[in-house]
């Protein structure tokens, strides 16, 4: 029989990362994301899988930890909310450009500055465009229900550790705080010492042994060209990452003639909105990006021929709808609808600003 | 007899310890930095733990360490070495974790990693080096840097009105339970450097033995920085900054 249980979503990411076999977990408390510690302190991991949990003295040190332990081979994770994934972006740039695997998970609340904690979607660009310094791009998953935060604990491991890169859980304050139903995953032991010398033994410090050379974790490398050099071989990474990891979900779009483009929790309330404005006999469709980078460019362009009109709706001023114009490049009128500061959109405000915006306007 | 007669393995009183590469060292002729790394690869090579070492090089001058001794090193962002050893031993409880940071990095950028993992006691050694001036970036006032002591941002000497007070960290780290072991030292003379490799092997045992953290400061020179000839500065440290930094133990457990 399954097992199943009630949770909210920042457990649901705690009881993941126990039974994906992960190996550390560094955090710092910040509302609305606080559970995830607090989880994971109650339930004890280190007696039950070995894994360990420290509550770190800032965010910045917590993604430092991860640093360390994702440069030594280990399954290594943190999470925080917006305030606090600025402060982490300086080690997240490193651990981008040092290649290690690792998961963030963002519970976003609005901003900017200390803002709010009320749920919002306001740090699209932070996640998808690079957020710290450099060239470098987060594997971006955007969970829509408790369930999803559940599978993309490990699904974001996965990931990261086929790429070598950052992962990111694109959250927010909704779907943080609610509870729903979460069938929930088989233990998957934690790989030994033996073992991740014998997977990553090529590049994790585990201590240098006489049949191979040191192993060094940085991203210095002081020669220009040598430095371009890696700059390309990172920029193929996600080239690859683009072709190959695209994952989003289409939901009443076969006979649309409008289309709704939304994310996470955004995207629940735009599934709602499209069975209010199917009542009225609109016809209008919902993709949902899973993957926000990278984006379902190709999705969008294929209802190109279909639809009239796109409306982006996120809680946001409008970040997501610049990806969805790349991708329609003027073909169809796009617009944006979103509330900000933590307020969040009525399915009824999303049909009217779908009338008013794209089928009036 | 031809000093070539001499010269023959059996009648060697020194090597150089198989742990530092054959690297050219980018460190200015004279710098502690030299003296310290030949002195921490011995140790660990006597103690037999390179494979079990594993290393956090910090931002600055020695930020380039992992080239010079041979053992599994992570690179750092500046003052957050603290912060990756606190992971890294946690995860391998088992090994041998250090820091090696200098001041601007240890006791400005980085002093919330420094006093927490050492309030933690996280099982590792700090190797700290305070030559009281940002080395890499040019010679400006680092936290330590003396009053009136001159640097590229204190031009006219550090002042207390505009540049507050040298951070003694050493004594605040002494007052930390999760300290161990919390040593003073320097290396500008052969005696200093037998005390200094004392020290480190003492930090490197109390690891093994699982005492909590080991921190060593060496109280170093940067004659680029100072802007005198090695010797010069070797007799600068001792006039101006031993009074300040006074060589010896605050605590050993």
């Amino acid at each position: 029989m399954a097992d199943y249980k009630l949770m909210k979503g920042n457990e649901a990411i705690a009881e993941a990362a126990i039974r994906c076999g992960c190996d550390a977990y560094f955090g710092y408390p910040i509302t609305p994301q606080s559970e995830v510690l607090e989880t994971l302190m109650a339930r004890k991991p280190w007696d039950e899988t070995g894994m360990i949990v420290l509550q770190a003295e800032s965010e910045v040190a917590a993604i430092n930890m991860v640093y360390g332990g994702a440069g030594c081979g280990k399954k290594v994770m943190t999470s925080s909310s917006s305030p606090g994934i600025s402060l982490k972006q300086e080690g997240i740039s490193y651990i981008a450009g040092a290649e290690l695997p690792c998961l963030i998970v963002n519970v976003v609340r609005g901003g900017p500055g200390l803002g709010t904690i009320q749920p919002a979607q306001s740090d699209y660009f932070q996640s998808v465009k690079g957020g710290g310094h450099g060239d470098y791009r987060l594997i971006v998953l955007a969970p829509a229900s408790v369930q999803e935060m559940y599978d993309f604990v490990n699904l974001g491991f996965e990931l990261a550790f086929k790429y070598r890169n950052p992962a990111l859980i694109l959250s927010d304050g909704v779907i943080g705080q609610m509870m729903e139903k979460v069938q929930l995953g088989s233990y998957k032991p934690r790989l030994t010492n033996e073992e991740i010398v014998a997977r990553y033994g090529s590049w994790a410090t585990t201590g240098k042994t006489h049949d191979r050379p040191r192993n060094i974790i940085t991203s210095l490398d002081l020669d220009p060209y040598r430095q371009e050099q890696f700059n390309l071989k990172l920029q193929k990474k996600y080239r690859e990452i683009e072709e190959k990891e695209v994952r989003f979900e289409k939901i009443a779009c076969d006979d649309a003639e409008y289309l709704l483009v939304a994310y996470g929790s955004a995207s629940r309330i735009c599934q709602k909105a499209v069975d209010l404005a199917r009542e009225k006999g609109i016809k209008v469709g919902l993709l949902r990006p899973i993957t926000l980078f990278p984006y379902p460019t190709k999705a969008i362009r294929e209802m190109l021929g279909q639809v009239k009109g796109i409306l982006a709706v996120e809680m946001s001023a409008g970040q997501m709808v610049e990806d969805v114009r790349l991708a329609v490049d003027g073909k169809v009128k796009v617009e944006h609808f979103g509330r900000m500061g933590g307020v969040i959109a009525t399915p009824n405000e999303v049909v009217a600003a779908l009338e008013e915006k794209i089928i009036k306007g | 007899m031809d000093v070539k007669d001499i010269i023959k393995e059996e009648n060697l009183v020194y090597g150089k310890t198989k742990l530092l590469t054959d690297n050219i060292m980018h460190y200015c002729p004279g710098c502690t930095h030299g003296v310290v790394h030949k002195v921490l690869a011995e140790v660990i090579d006597e103690m037999g733990i390179q494979e079990k070492t594993i290393g956090v090089a910090p931002v600055g001058c020695s930020v380039l360490a992992y080239n010079y001794i041979d053992i599994d090193w992570h690179e750092a962002a500046h003052g957050r070495a603290p912060a990756l050893a606190t992971a890294i031993n946690r995860l391998y409880p088992d090994k041998y974790v250090f820091t090696y940071q200098g001041d601007g990095d240890l006791a400005s950028i980085g002093t919330a990693e420094i006093i927490h993992a050492c309030n933690r006691g996280e099982n590792i050694v700090v190797i700290f080096i305070n030559n009281g001036i940002y080395g890499m970036t040019g010679g400006q006032m680092a936290p330590t840097s003396i009053l009136d002591m001159p640097t590229s941002t204190t031009p006219y000497g550090r002042k207390v009105e505009l540049n507050g007070y040298p951070l003694k960290i050493t004594d605040l780290i002494a007052q930390l339970p999760g300290t161990c072991y919390v040593t003073r030292q320097s290396g500008h003379t052969p005696a200093a450097v037998r005390k200094l490799k004392k020290a480190i092997t003492k930090a490197f045992e109390n690891v093994g033995k699982k005492k909590g953290t080991s921190f060593i400061e060496v109280v170093s020179t940067c004659n680029s920085g100072w802007k005198l000839s090695p010797v010069k500065a070797n007799e600068w440290m001792v006039e101006h900054m031993f009074p300040f930094y006074p060589i010896g133990d605050f605590k050993d457990e």
